[in-house]
């Protein structure tokens, strides 16, 4: 792989949230695949490109902590809009939070810092002005002075990503003495497939000296 | 509407005096704390909901700050709202295709709605462009020194119902509790994204407004709850292009809260025991800073 980057990313706090979770949102350990694409998607991507994780590297220890928060329970209806629509009256097209409230508890990381590496493919919608040094020269250009299409985040909004590139031949950060041992980490996301109804995609992450080989997407280890 | 074309970060700090910034449901309404550092915390949705209260008080009737998630308080004075029936022709096309009209109906609201502009909101299209994402993203906000609460006991000099009275055989007093922290000085980041403003119409105008909100919000919060709150500094970074000319933690990190005294043994019980400073020489060209308080 010619044209694979490495980003580190870190911050406070973090909450990769897992799907049978989510009602009183439980992390991940680690980030997912999708969580770290949509990282490298925040700093370049377009409809040409689609980016693979190959590897995560875990630099820090696996810690969380809880928090509850008063969050609204619905969503806002198209049908009640469209009727706002009709009417040109926006009156009736308000949600009362303190009427639809639910508390929630979020179990989230803390203090995470990971190396994504990745690479990008070109897809069908590549045209002939698409290359893949274009691209990777844009990504690359963007890291390195923090550019991004809008901050990353840590799996939700509210935990925003720091992020840096980390030069070609530059060695990986070093990694906290508690990930030495193998772990299992689980069935855990890797993606949502788009192409097939938005089903989930998961593969079994494990974790050795704190780095996560994620197999590719159409393999056989990653499993609907 | 014009977009904005610039990037901006900011820096927003706020101080309580004697009151409970925002209370931790999981733990009887004591004011939140980071369990790892004893410092004090007050979450993203807290001061959205402090920027929606303040828009809709500061925008009562105007067509296009309507707040969607509203709380009953504010309600009281919120009016019908003129909707100019005009700007509705050109997207209420004949028959559109689903995903247009989809597109149609989260252009209205962004159109329609401040908070929806500003911050997002999720719709139930199910197809396509049902979730809109505001370019104002903020993070938790930490207190910079660890903060102490204190729980105050209070009487009433009145019983609810009658049964208490009987109880107390006429005495009628209960006892309440008042959670507050003496003196704490927090520390918000935030992050505005030109890229996302585009999509959902997010102007200078709307831009200031919101600086407007976070400068003034806690004069229009005062509660027996929350004592004296007050925004201090609100420091923004822009960036010249829109996709930004410095990473964000670099910014981020020029921004220095120390003790005013190097050996002050007390703790902090005003916004004068803190020095803020702003290390110019580690900004990057491309970035201009503001300092709007």
């Amino acid at each position: 792989m010619g044209y694979g980057v490495k980003l580190k990313v870190w911050g406070e706090r973090a909450c990769f949230t897992r799907p049978e979770m989510k009602v009183e949102r439980v992390s991940y350990d680690v980030i997912t695949p999708s969580a770290a694409r949509g990282i490298l998607d925040a700093i370049h991507w377009k409809p040409a490109i689609r980016w693979h994780v190959d590897r995560i590297h875990v630099l820090k220890p696996i810690r969380f902590e809880s928090i509850r928060r008063n969050e609204v329970g619905g969503k806002l209806s198209p049908a009640s809009v469209t009727k706002a629509m009709k009417a040109g009256d926006t009156a009736g097209l308000v949600n009362y939070v303190d009427e639809d409230r639910q508390q929630r508890a979020a179990t989230i990381l803390r203090d995470v810092a990971y190396v994504i590496e990745a690479h990008f493919d070109l897809t069908p919608k590549a045209g002939a002005e698409d290359s893949v040094g274009k691209h990777l020269d844009i990504f690359n250009r963007r890291a390195r002075k923090g550019q991004c299409f809008q901050q990353p985040c840590m799996g939700v909004r509210e935990f925003p990503a720091n992020f840096q590139l980390i030069e070609d031949g530059d060695p990986i950060p070093e990694k906290h003495e508690s990930l030495q041992e193998a772990r299992d980490l689980g069935w855990t996301l890797h993606d949502i497939d788009f192409d097939r109804g938005m089903s989930p995609r998961f593969f079994r992450a494990q974790m050795a000296d704190g780095v996560i080989e994620v197999p590719p997407w159409h393999s056989e280890e990653v499993k609907a | 509407m014009t977009a904005i074309t610039h990037r901006y970060e900011f820096v927003y700090l706020f101080d309580i005096t004697n009151g409970n910034p925002n209370g931790d449901p999981d733990a009887g309404n004591l004011p939140r704390l980071d369990p790892e550092t004893n410092r004090g915390l007050v979450t993203d949705v807290c001061l959205k909901r402090k920027i929606r209260n303040f828009v809709s008080l500061d925008k009562p009737a105007d067509a296009g700050y309507a707040i969607y998630m509203q709380e009953k308080a504010v309600l009281n004075n919120q009016h019908r709202k003129a909707y100019d029936a005009q700007s509705l022709k050109p997207e209420d096309k004949k028959l559109p295709k689903e995903e247009e009209k989809a597109r149609a109906i989260t252009q209205w609201m962004c159109n329609n709605f401040f908070d929806v502009r500003t911050f997002g909101a999720v719709m139930t299209t199910g197809v396509n462009a049902g979730q809109v994402r505001g370019p104002v993203q903020m993070a938790f906000a930490t207190s910079i020194d660890p903060v102490v609460p204190l729980e105050i006991s209070i009487t009433r000099m009145a019983v609810t119902t009658e049964k208490e009275a009987e109880a107390q055989s006429g005495d009628n007093r209960t006892m309440g509790r008042k959670h507050i922290i003496p003196y704490g000085l927090y520390r918000a980041h935030g992050f505005v994204s030109a890229k996302l403003a585009e999509r959902t119409g997010f102007s200078d105008a709307d831009l200031e407004l919101f600086w407007r909100a976070l400068i003034n919000m806690f004069e229009h919060d005062r509660s027996a709850a929350r004592g004296e709150m007050a925004a201090r500094k609100l420091i923004v970074f822009e960036h010249e292009s829109a996709m930004g000319n410095a990473p964000a933690h670099v910014l981020f990190d020029a921004v220095r809260i120390t003790p005013a005294q190097a050996d002050a043994d007390s703790a902090p019980r005003r916004f004068a025991d803190y020095r803020v400073e702003i290390d110019r020489a580690a900004i990057p060209s491309g970035v201009a800073v503001r300092e709007l308080i």
